[in-house]
């Protein structure tokens, strides 16, 4: 099996990159279009702004070929945002595959922005990307923006309000926390995703 | 506390692991450092036993004009499986790149910080505020909470002639997503956290608040989680030793009503 984290100009990838490592799985952190509508499985990470991201998706053309993708494709913190229509982080325009558009938390005595630590997750529907988890699981999470809770929602969190903390669309998963960072469970949820079928 | 109410975050307990010369170290009151242990082994001891994050500091890096080793940073990403921050002489963009491609989630600046501001602002627009970690070292002088620069080296140790209060306001301005406040005077007492000064650090600092020194036994852990309403307590000693295995801590904070990760 092969898989393809995309390159939309985050600097932390080691991370995700190592804990496929400690799943047995090799990955390759690439630009290329080709490679990456060949590949088994396709992560799109990020770390950074929704509109820096955006930007080097479209400096390398893949916009496009995103959307195009027919394999299992899991969306990573701010990867996950882009799945997205639209954030009012910049008032950027997202890859549009999931209805819906990211808000900024609203801080208050409290209530910290950015959202950072760990918090846990409530399921609100079946998903392979789920499978196995315990009843309350834990992940760790980095961000000011947050999705909606809607149809596409496989597990909602709370910070101040209820947001989406797994969402799913045909072929297209995400995950707002960082599975490489949220210990056992959140190595359960790459397991998961490697084991789509 | 409000934490059920309005966000299920947990509060955060954070192992710290002094590093100097590849090794982990640990003072009295930032002076007479023995050696603890591995870093890789610490980390990983850590890790699995329900640590929430790590942060390593390198204390030797800034009174010795160098930046931090990168190898061991990598190492550590390679077998960890939860969030850490690398502190020590980070003085530039590119050090701090460095760092985060290896495989850290976040630096932390101190000394650099305090002699040219302008870097936590470079920093939060290379990498976003979540990356950024703002460590202040405090202790009180004429009445006053003011920040010292150089800890890692008592020669080398200066006062920066800020408050520390008016400091945390300005860094967060800035773009710091996170402050580490040092309280000097408890540093390694194990007497307590210095509740005083991290309830005023609270009042001021509207993104997360980390507590440091003074860690002696679970009730320090949670005093500072219900009076200062912080986000995180680190320590290094009593977690060193063996003396407060993290799985009974948590316990301890549970029973205690604070939301905390179960391990």
């Amino acid at each position: 099996m092969s898989l393809a984290i995309i390159d939309s100009g985050g600097a932390n990838i080691a991370s995700v990159r190592f804990a496929l490592n400690r799943l047995g799985m090799e990955s390759t952190f690439t630009a290329d279009r080709a490679v990456i509508e060949r590949a088994d499985r396709v992560i799109l990470p990020g770390v950074g702004a929704a509109g820096a991201a955006m930007r080097q998706l479209r400096k390398h053309g893949l916009v496009d070929c995103i959307r195009g993708l027919t394999q299992p494709v899991l969306g990573i913190c701010l990867g996950m945002q882009l799945l997205f229509e639209a954030s009012d982080e910049g008032d950027v325009r997202c890859l549009g595959l999931i209805p819906g558009r990211l808000r900024r938390f609203d801080g208050a005595p409290g209530l910290r922005v950015p959202h950072m630590g760990w918090n846990h997750t409530r399921q609100t529907r079946d998903d392979p990307l789920c499978a196995g988890l315990r009843a309350t699981p834990w992940f760790y999470f980095v961000h000011s923006y947050h999705a909606p809770v809607g149809e596409h929602t496989l597990a909602a969190c709370r910070h101040g309000q209820a947001f989406s903390a797994m969402v799913q669309q045909g072929n297209f998963r995400g995950a707002q926390f960082h599975p490489e960072r949220s210990a056992a469970d959140g190595a359960r949820v790459l397991k998961n995703f490697l084991e789509l079928s | 506390m409000t934490d059920a109410a309005t966000t299920g975050l947990a509060r955060r307990i954070i192992p710290c692991l002094d590093v100097r010369d590849g090794q982990v170290v640990k003072g009295v009151q930032f002076r007479d450092h023995r050696v603890m242990g591995e870093i890789v082994g610490l980390a990983q001891r850590y890790s699995a036993e329900g640590a929430d994050e790590l942060v390593f500091y390198d204390i030797t890096a800034s009174p010795e004009g160098r930046s931090v080793d990168h190898d061991w940073v990598r190492r550590v990403a390679e077998v960890i499986d939860i969030p850490f921050c690398v502190a020590g002489g980070i003085r530039s963009v590119d050090e701090a790149r460095t760092i985060l491609q290896a495989g850290a989630d976040k630096i932390s600046v101190n000394t650099p910080a305090v002699r040219n501001p302008d870097l936590v602002n470079a920093l939060a627009d290379a990498f976003g505020s979540q990356c950024v970690v703002v460590g202040i070292d405090s202790i009180v002088q004429d009445g006053a909470w003011t920040t010292r620069q150089m800890t890692g080296n008592p020669d080398a140790m200066e006062h920066t002639g800020l408050e520390t209060l008016d400091w945390i306001g300005q860094v967060v301005e800035r773009g710091a997503g996170e402050i580490v406040l040092n309280c000097m005077g408890s540093d390694g007492t194990r007497d307590g956290y210095d509740l005083q000064q991290l309830t005023a650090a609270r009042a001021v600092c509207a993104v997360p608040l980390i507590a440091s020194g003074g860690a002696g036994e679970a009730r320090h852990f949670t005093d500072v989680f219900a009076a200062a309403d912080v986000d995180g307590a680190l320590a290094a000693t009593v977690f060193h030793s063996g003396a407060l295995p993290i799985a009974q801590l948590k316990s301890t904070l549970a029973d205690a009503g604070v939301s905390v990760r179960p391990c």
